[in-house]
């Protein structure tokens, strides 16, 4: 892993923390009750789980030179699959695997519009931004589908050795794509079709395969997250089940080093992004009232993407000289 | 060796001595950084001909058209328009001076009328309002004026591209134009389109205007201009008059070889013992729009050169054998089997490999490493799951860097901070890793330095005598001489000359460009 890249995310999650450490009586303190682990920085790796599932797939598509507007879409299908398949009375098993398969087909499905059909990316999946929202309504009638299922819940509300069940599914979920991209092929096939897909082209990578794959699995991390959120509020809801969340997405992956115009991915980075997005989301929840989340979100995460940019470091620089 | 040039420059004979030259251009030098483009080159155009400006690659010819259009400005020499100096600063004011320009590419706008497109940014307004009426008018003159009889009103998308070329030229002549300059019309326009153009060149030329044309084609070279400029590496070579400048030549000129005495090479190995059957054939290999019956063997163990003037055809053949166009006339065939290639990853397949001309847009991965650049053809070819340890990737890297004494601080250095010459190398690399049987290198000697280039050449031998046959495509005749085993000439994207053994000299395959038959044939 490159460091270097991740010097200012790295150095503002470090600050967010150093504040809380100064003025947030507890941030830092763990509490074992009932077997279970709680306190804050549990609390915000928790709710990270969905955007961090989300980001490590999102950053496969972008290291591509690609995006993958459709996440939060893919979310809210999933979720109503499991929801009424389980109220349907199916097996725990059989729902999980439905909810998932269908996510994947759904990234195929960009897949094959971006990969073999050359549609650009913003194209393709804005498609299935909009018409998998839609879907989802249908499915539930445009209603929130509840359900009891321990089972099933356990997948966002479970806990394992104490520790929230989501923070294993992300941790499987990063193991299992750095192993794929470090162990076979895909990394370097990935990372060149990125970088130059022409030159790619001509040395025989299959450049349209590749993408295919990218997208299908974005659309099973989607469909993960999906499961976790829907099951953590005992509840398919298809208008507000991740809604947005493709914006964090992207965003984790930009603030974890990857470049949005494709080439190197950093899995590790984009956990870290969007672990900086929810500690910057808690940490400003705790504080001040909840109008402000947005916009202080907005300027902090502006002042990282600033000190990212060569352009911007430079005039700082220059100044820095000049006065 | 050397090709000294001791032609002297034709002395201008203008047509009517007693009126001064439409355009004088006199030393004109224009540098970029790293680059002189231009070295003290002249030129002149008069009123009432045409003329030619010639030139390969890198010769200046594009520098030159920029800098008279005001799109570069000249460091240094001076410029006459009807004897009066002028100093354009922009497209815009050698457009109000009179010098309008016509690009390779048609630059309108498809979906707007071809009214609008002639007025496009110079619509005639009262009271901020367009004049529709004044601008069909106006469009119409411009038409007339070019002897074209279409409908103004029609949209430009649905007129085919002479037509639309000829839109483009209506356009540049403003009523004060006094000279036209032609990039490359001709590079997308089948022979009907090139005698329409032809047509109103003439009738422009008959009203006076003086025209001056850049392009490829020799025939058309010699069938519609009355001088021809030629320049070459950013020199002034000379200015000729057409009807007396032999072919064979204005080719000698153009790529600064003497057309007699120089000596006969003999090539660098003697031709390996013809195999019973070639490695590839194609016969009368072809695509629409490409190239035509091509006629093609490569041996194991064989360097067949592909020689041929810019835009003859000689990287179009390559992509038909590497699958990146797919053919549709003749056939090919791989060790007797014939094959249609879809996709360079079929042709990788079947033990083809191609070295790109354009190494930065489709050879070097810039931001991976050397390791990784060197590696992606081989790992492409075995596939997704059987991954090449990263221990037998270093031990593979370490090797062909040594091997082809690629000069990288270390393996894990990204591409993009490497010398040309070294990133031609790693690329080359990248294929000897995938060990094919039949290599395509395009220019592999462009642009890097005279000690890399001798390496490669030098690796080339070693490799055809290892039995891998190459198909090896320059620019620099030299080079095809000392290196090919049997050399293949294009021209005008078709194959008009083959030779092999002592046949293969400069002056031959000059002849063969200039006469489509090699001397020793006549």
């Amino acid at each position: 892993m490159n460091w270097r890249n991740l010097r200012w995310p790295l150095a503002a999650l470090g600050l967010l923390l150093l504040f809380n450490l100064v003025f947030t009586p507890g941030f830092f303190h763990f509490e074992l009750k009932e077997g279970r682990l709680y306190g804050s920085l549990i609390d915000i790796l928790n709710r990270a789980a969905p955007v961090m599932l989300l980001s490590l797939g999102m950053t496969l598509v972008i290291a591509t030179g690609g995006v993958d507007l459709s996440v939060g879409a893919i979310m809210a299908m999933a979720g109503a699959v499991g929801a009424l398949l389980i109220n349907a009375g199916c097996p725990v098993a059989l729902a999980i695997t439905a909810a998932l398969a269908g996510a994947t087909m759904a990234g195929l499905w960009n897949g094959a519009l971006v990969g073999p059909l050359q549609v650009p990316p913003i194209v393709a999946t804005l498609i299935l931004m909009v018409s998998g929202r839609g879907i989802a309504q249908l499915l539930t009638n445009g209603q929130i589908i509840t359900f009891e299922n321990r089972a099933f819940e356990y997948i966002g509300r479970g806990h394992l050795a104490g520790v929230p069940f989501p923070i294993f599914l992300v941790a499987g979920c990063f193991l299992i794509l750095h192993r794929s991209l470090t162990r076979t092929a895909a990394g370097l096939f990935i990372e060149a079709c990125g970088d130059n897909e022409l030159a790619s082209r001509y040395a025989g990578v299959h450049t349209r395969l590749v993408k295919f794959i990218v997208y299908g699995a974005s659309g099973l991390c989607a469909g993960l997250a999906g499961l976790i959120v829907a099951t953590d509020i005992k509840g398919a809801d298809a208008n507000n089940a991740g809604l947005y969340l493709e914006l964090d997405a992207i965003l984790a992956v930009v603030l974890g080093g990857t470049a949005l115009a494709g080439g190197r991915a950093h899995l590790g980075g984009s956990l870290l992004g969007a672990a900086l997005i929810q500690t910057l989301t808690t940490t400003i929840l705790t504080r001040v009232s909840p109008h402000f989340t947005l916009v202080v979100k907005s300027a902090v995460i502006i002042g990282v993407c600033l000190l990212q940019a060569p352009k911007f470091r430079q005039l700082v620089l220059r100044w820095r000289h000049a006065s | 060796m050397s090709a000294s040039l001791g032609v002297p420059t034709a002395p201008p004979s203008p047509s009517s001595p007693e009126s001064p030259p439409l355009l004088v251009l006199r030393g004109i030098v224009k540098s970029f950084p790293g680059v002189k483009a231009l070295a003290g080159v002249d030129f002149t155009a008069r009123r009432g001909q045409i003329h030619a400006l010639m030139g390969e690659n890198g010769a200046g010819k594009s520098t030159l058209i920029k800098v008279l259009t005001g799109v570069h400005q000249r460091d240094a020499g001076e410029a006459r328009l009807e004897g009066q100096p002028i100093n354009p600063r922009s497209p815009q004011a050698a457009q109000a001076l009179g010098i309008s320009t016509v690009y390779q590419e048609v630059n309108l706008i498809p979906f707007l009328s071809v009214a609008e497109n002639i007025c496009l940014g110079r619509q005639p307004r009262r009271l901020g309002f367009i004049r529709w009426g004044e601008i069909r008018q106006r469009a119409e003159r411009a038409l007339d004026r070019l002897g074209l009889r279409i409908d103004s009103r029609q949209t430009l998308a649905s007129c085919s591209i002479a037509i639309q070329q000829l839109v483009a030229i209506a356009r540049a002549l403003d009523t004060s134009a006094r000279l036209l300059i032609l990039d490359e019309p001709t590079s997308s326009l089948d022979e009907q389109e090139v005698d329409q153009l032809f047509g109103v060149l003439r009738k422009l030329k008959a009203d006076g205007l003086g025209i001056v044309f850049v392009t490829h084609f020799l025939d058309q070279v010699y069938a519609i201009s009355d001088r021809i400029t030629v320049l070459r590496n950013g020199t002034f070579v000379g200015e000729f008059e057409a009807a007396q400048l032999p072919r064979l030549e204005l080719i000698s000129h153009m790529i600064g070889r003497d057309a007699t005495g120089f000596d006969q090479h003999a090539p660098a190995a003697p031709a390996p013992a013809a195999a019973a059957r070639p490695f590839l054939e194609a016969r009368q290999l072809g695509r629409k729009g490409s190239v035509q019956g091509i006629d093609l063997q490569v041996h194991s163990g064989e360097i067949v050169g592909l020689a041929g003037l810019l835009g003859s055809g000689r990287t179009e053949t390559a992509r038909l054998i590497f699958g990146l166009d797919r053919a549709d006339q003749g056939r090919m065939e791989l060790e007797g089997t014939p094959v249609s290639l879809r996709s360079p990853r079929q042709a990788i397949a079947r033990r083809l490999g191609f070295c790109p001309e354009d190494r930065k847009v489709a050879g070097i991965i810039p931001n991976l490493s050397v390791r990784e650049n060197i590696l992606l053809a081989m790992q492409a070819q075995q596939g997704w799951l059987r991954y090449i340890s990263p221990p037998l990737q270093v031990e593979l890297a370490d090797r062909l860097i040594a091997t082809l004494q690629i000069k990288t601080p270390h393996r894990e250095q990204p591409v993009r901070l490497l010398s040309g010459g070294n990133q031609q190398k790693v690329i080359l690399a990248r294929w000897l890793a995938a060990q094919p049987r039949l290599l395509i290198l395009d220019e592999p000697t462009r642009g890097i330095d005279v000690g890399a280039k001798a390496e490669i050449e030098k690796l080339m031998a070693e490799l055809a005598r290892d039995g891998l046959g190459i198909l090896f495509i320059s620019s620099d005749l030299e080079e095809i001489v000392r290196n090919s085993h049997r050399v293949v000439v294009l021209r005008d994207r078709r194959k008009i000359a083959e030779m092999q053994g002592t046949d293969i000299s400069e002056t031959n395959i000059m002849h063969a460009i200039a006469h489509g038959q090699p001397e020793a044939s006549r």
